[in-house]
C-alpha cells in the first residue's frame, strides 16, 4: 500500500522552511496537492480519503506542528496545520506557508457553517495566483440549519470550482477528483493586481509578491526586498475582508433557527454561574471514569493480577531456572496480613532441584500468595530484580500506564471533539489573568491531571514564552498526574476528611503563590484571550476512537525508553548501594524536618523516576493520618517523573528546565516541612 | 463618536465595532471576521469582562484586556 510512501516531516523549531524545502525538492517529479483550511474544517478526512492513511483529525490548535504527506495517483498530497491566513505569525503558519508556496494544486477545505471566516483564506489563496479548488464541507449541517449556499454563484465570483461535501456521510467525495483536475487560478481583484505588479518583477512569483506586500519579513529577506508596511498589510486585509463580506451576502441565505440543545449547553458552559456546575459535573464524571473505574478497578486487575501475578511471576520463575535465586513467598489474607510464609533457596539454580521447584510452584500458586525473587547475580538483579529494568518497565508500561493513558486520551478526545474546551478556557479567562495567564492555559493544566509529560508539550499552544514558562512551572510543581492522583486518592481516603482539606488547601495555596511570584518576576505581559468557539456537538465516536488510539501509540513510543532508563538508574543505585547512601543522606530531612520514617526517603528516590512510584512507596510504611498528609503534600510538590523532565528540557531549554526541576526539590521539602511543623 | 469600549458592551445588544487596536491583533481579528464598521451581537459578558461576540454563526471570545482596546459605537 501507499503506507510505505508516507512519512512525517517533523517541524524543526528554528528553521522550518529549510527542512521542508529540502524534502520537497526530493519529490519534485510528482505534482503536489496541498490541503489547506482553517482549524476544524475536516481537512484531515480528505487527506485520509485521498491517501488512505489516517492522521490525527482535529486537534487543539497548536499541537500538530508536522506536515503529513501521502500519495494519491500520481500526486503527492500534503496535509497542513489549520490556519486562518497564509503568513508567518506563528509556527503553524510558517510550516503551512512553505508548503503552500510550493503547491501545484490547492484543495481549500471550507467549513460551510463559517463561510465568512473561511472564505477569507480562500480569497488570499486565490490572490496568491495558485490553482485552487474549493471544498465546501459540512454541507449536511448547513441544510439541517436551513442555510442555503448558492454554490454556482460562489464559484462564478471566485472563478474556481466549488464542490459540496459532507465528511460524515462521505457525500460528494466522488467529486473530489473533478475538483483536482479542474483546479485553476481564480479571479484576481483589479486594484490588488496593479499593486502586485511592481513587487512581482522583483520577486518572481505572484504568491511570494503578495506575501511580501503583506509584510512577510522572511519571504522579503529571501528576495532582498523590503516587506510591505503595516499600513499596506492592513489595507490589503481590509479590502479582502470587505470583498469577502460582500460575496457572502450574495451567495448565502439563511433561515435563522436557534434554541438547539447543544447551542444552549454551549452558552451555559460559558458563564461561571452555570458553567461551574457543568465543570463540576464533568470533573465528577472524569473522576469516576479515570480515577475509579480505570485507575483503581481496571489497573488493580491488569497490574496486580496480569502484570505482577502472571507475567512478572513467570518471567522471574523462568530466569530462576538458570541462576542462583532465593524466593520468599508470603501468603496474605483479604486484609493484607501475612498468614503463611515460606522461603525457597535454589543453588546453583531452580532447574537443579526439581523437587523443591515443584513445592515452590504449588505453594506460590495458593490463593493470596506473593512471591519475591532475590537473584544473587547483580546483572540479573539489575534486569529482573525488584527494580529490574526489564521486569519493572514491562509491568508498569503495559499494565499500569497503558490503561490509564488510553482512558485519559479517550476522555480528552471526547471533551475536545465536543467543543467544550475553548468554552472552559473562556469561562476561566478572568481568573487566569490574575496569575499572568489567559484562559487558554486551562487546556494544558487540565491535561496535566492526566499526564504532566503530555501537558508540557501542549504548552506550545500558548501565546508567549512567558505564559509557557508559568504554565510549565505550574504543571511540574503542583499538578499531580493521574497515576499519582490514583495513589494519593487511596492514601487520603484512609487518612480522613481533615487531611484531605489540608492537602487541597496547601496545594492550592502553593499554586497561587508560585504563579503570582512568577507573574511578578517574569518581564513582559501575557497575551489577551482571542479564541474562536467551535460549535458544540455530541462527540463523534469514530473520531474519538481513532484519536485515542493514535495518541496512545505516540505516547507509548515516546515515553517507553525513559521508563526503561529510569528503572535502570534506580536498579544500578540499588545494586551499588547508592540507594542506601541516598536514603541516609536524606534521612535528617525526612526524620526531623518532615517527621516521617527514614524509609520514606526511598519513596522520594523512586519519585524522581516516576511520580506514582514515589507515592506508592508510601504504601508500605505505617503512618499516622497527619504523616500521610505531609508525605503526600511533599510527594505532590516533588520532582516530576523522568519522562516529563526530559520533555521539559526539550521544550523549555536546559537552563529554565533545570531551574524548575531544582525548584521543585526546594519547594517540596520546604512546604512539606512547614506543614509538618504545624500539624504534627 | 463616543469612546465606549467593548468590555462595557451590554449582553444581548447589537453594537458596531468602530476602532480596533492596531498591529498583529487587528490582523487576527480581521481574519476571524471582525473588522471596523462591523455590526456584531454581544452574546455574553462574563463577570470580570470577558466578552463573547457573535457574528452570523461565529462565536468569538475576547479577553478583558483586549476588549478594553476595542472601541464600539
Amino acid at each position: 500500500m501507499s503506507k510505505s510512501l508516507t512519512d512525517i516531516v517533523e517541524h524543526k523549531d528554528k528553521h522550518p522552511h529549510l527542512n521542508i524545502d529540502k524534502d520537497l525538492q526530493s519529490q519534485s517529479k510528482m505534482k503536489k496537492i496541498v490541503l489547506v483550511g482553517n482549524p476544524n474544517v475536516g481537512k484531515s478526512i480528505f487527506f485520509n480519503f485521498l491517501s488512505g492513511i489516517y492522521v490525527d483529525v482535529s486537534n487543539f490548535p497548536g499541537t500538530t506542528l508536522s506536515i503529513t504527506k501521502g500519495v494519491y495517483k500520481n500526486f503527492t498530497v500534503y496535509d497542513t496545520p489549520g490556519i486562518y491566513g497564509v503568513s508567518s505569525f506563528n509556527d503553524e503558519e510558517k510550516v503551512a506557508r512553505d508548503i503552500i508556496l510550493d503547491a501545484d494544486i490547492i484543495l481549500n477545505v471550507v467549513n460551510s457553517l463559517h463561510l465568512e471566516r473561511d472564505i477569507f483564506l480562500t480569497q488570499q489563496l486565490i490572490e496568491m495566483g495558485k490553482k485552487v479548488s474549493v471544498i465546501l464541507n459540512f454541507s449536511d449541517e448547513v441544510k439541517k440549519r436551513k442555510i442555503i449556499i448558492d454554490t454556482k454563484k460562489l464559484s462564478d465570483i471566485l472563478g474556481v470550482e466549488v464542490i459540496e461535501t459532507s465528511a460524515v456521510s462521505k457525500k460528494g467525495f466522488d467529486k473530489i477528483e473533478f475538483a483536482i483536475e479542474n483546479a485553476r487560478i481564480g479571479k484576481q481583484p483589479h486594484d490588488l493586481h496593479e499593486l502586485l505588479h511592481k513587487t512581482l518583477n522583483r520577486v518572481g512569483s505572484q504568491a511570494e509578491a503578495l506575501l511580501v506586500l503583506e509584510g512577510d519579513e522572511i519571504i522579503a529577506e529571501k528576495h532582498g526586498v523590503n516587506p510591505g508596511s503595516p499600513d499596506d498589510r492592513e489595507k490589503i486585509y481590509i479590502d479582502r475582508r470587505n470583498r469577502v463580506n460582500e460575496l457572502i451576502s450574495d451567495v448565502q441565505y439563511e433561515d435563522t433557527s436557534k434554541g438547539k440543545f447543544f447551542n444552549l449547553l454551549g452558552r451555559l458552559s460559558l458563564n461561571p454561574m452555570t458553567g461551574l456546575p457543568i465543570l463540576a459535573f464533568i470533573l465528577v464524571l472524569l473522576y469516576f471514569f479515570i480515577g475509579d473505574l480505570v485507575a483503581q478497578r481496571t489497573v488493580s486487575f491488569t497490574e496486580g493480577i496480569i502484570g505482577k501475578g502472571y507475567v512478572e511471576y513467570n518471567i522471574k520463575s523462568f530466569i530462576a531456572d538458570y541462576t542462583q535465586t532465593k524466593i520468599n513467598v508470603d501468603v496474605l489474607d483479604d486484609e493484607g496480613n501475612i498468614v503463611d510464609s515460606k522461603s525457597f533457596e535454589f543453588i546453583p539454580n531452580k532447574k537443579s532441584d526439581p523437587a523443591l521447584a515443584k513445592e515452590f510452584s504449588i505453594f506460590s500458586k495458593s490463593i493470596g500468595a506473593e512471591s519475591h525473587f532475590h537473584f544473587s547475580n547483580p546483572i540479573v538483579r539489575l534486569l529482573f530484580g525488584e527494580f529490574g529494568a526489564i521486569s519493572m518497565t514491562l509491568t508498569y508500561l503495559l499494565f499500569l500506564l497503558l490503561p490509564l493513558v488510553i482512558a485519559f486520551y479517550f476522555a480528552m478526545a471526547m471533551l475536545e471533539d465536543s467543543g467544550y474546551l475553548p468554552r472552559l478556557a473562556t469561562m476561566l479567562d478572568r481568573s487566569m489573568n490574575s496569575i499572568g495567564l489567559n484562559g487558554r492555559a486551562v487546556i494544558p493544566i487540565m491535561l496535566g491531571f492526566g499526564c504532566v509529560t503530555m501537558a508540557t508539550i501542549t504548552t506550545r499552544l500558548l501565546g508567549s514564552e512567558r505564559e509557557k514558562t508559568i504554565t510549565t512551572a505550574i504543571l511540574q510543581f503542583v499538578i499531580p498526574c493521574s497515576a499519582q492522583l490514583a495513589v494519593i486518592a487511596v492514601l487520603i481516603s484512609a487518612a480522613g476528611f481533615t487531611p484531605l482539606m489540608i492537602y487541597v488547601i496547601v496545594i492550592f495555596t502553593v499554586l497561587i503563590l508560585l504563579s503570582t511570584i512568577l507573574n511578578k518576576l517574569l518581564p513582559g505581559t501575557s497575551s489577551p484571550l482571542l479564541i474562536d468557539l467551535p460549535i458544540m456537538r455530541f462527540p463523534q465516536f469514530d473520531n474519538v476512537f481513532k484519536k485515542t488510539f493514535f495518541r496512545t501509540y505516540g505516547f507509548m513510543k515516546e515515553a517507553s525508553i525513559w521508563f526503561f532508563v529510569g528503572a535502570l538508574v534506580v536498579g544500578i543505585m540499588d545494586i551499588t548501594g547508592l540507594l542506601v547512601v541516598f536514603q541516609n543522606l536524606l534521612a535528617p530531612i525526612t526524620t526531623h524536618w518532615l517527621q516521617l520514617p527514614k524509609e520514606a526517603a526511598t519513596a522520594f528516590v523512586m519519585g524522581i523516576v516516576r511520580r506514582d512510584f514515589g507515592a506508592a512507596g508510601l504504601f508500605s510504611l505505617v503512618l499516622t493520618p497527619m504523616q500521610i498528609t505531609v508525605a503526600i503534600i511533599t510527594i505532590t510538590l516533588f520532582v516530576p517523573c523522568i519522562a516529563s523532565l526530559m520533555i521539559m528540557l526539550k521544550e523549555r531549554g536546559l537552563k529554565e528546565g533545570m531551574i524548575i526541576w531544582a525548584g521543585t526539590w526546594i519547594f517540596a521539602f520546604l512546604i512539606g516541612g512547614i506543614v509538618s511543623q504545624i500539624i504534627i | 463618536m463616543n469612546k465606549k469600549t467593548l468590555d462595557k458592551a451590554k449582553k444581548g445588544t447589537y453594537l458596531t465595532i468602530s476602532t480596533l487596536p492596531s498591529g498583529l491583533v487587528k490582523i487576527q481579528l480581521i481574519r476571524l471576521g471582525i473588522s471596523e464598521g462591523d455590526i456584531v451581537f454581544c452574546l455574553e459578558r462574563l463577570p470580570g469582562g470577558t466578552i463573547i461576540i457573535q457574528k452570523n454563526r461565529q462565536e468569538i471570545a475576547i479577553g478583558y484586556d483586549l476588549a478594553k482596546q476595542i472601541l464600539i459605537g
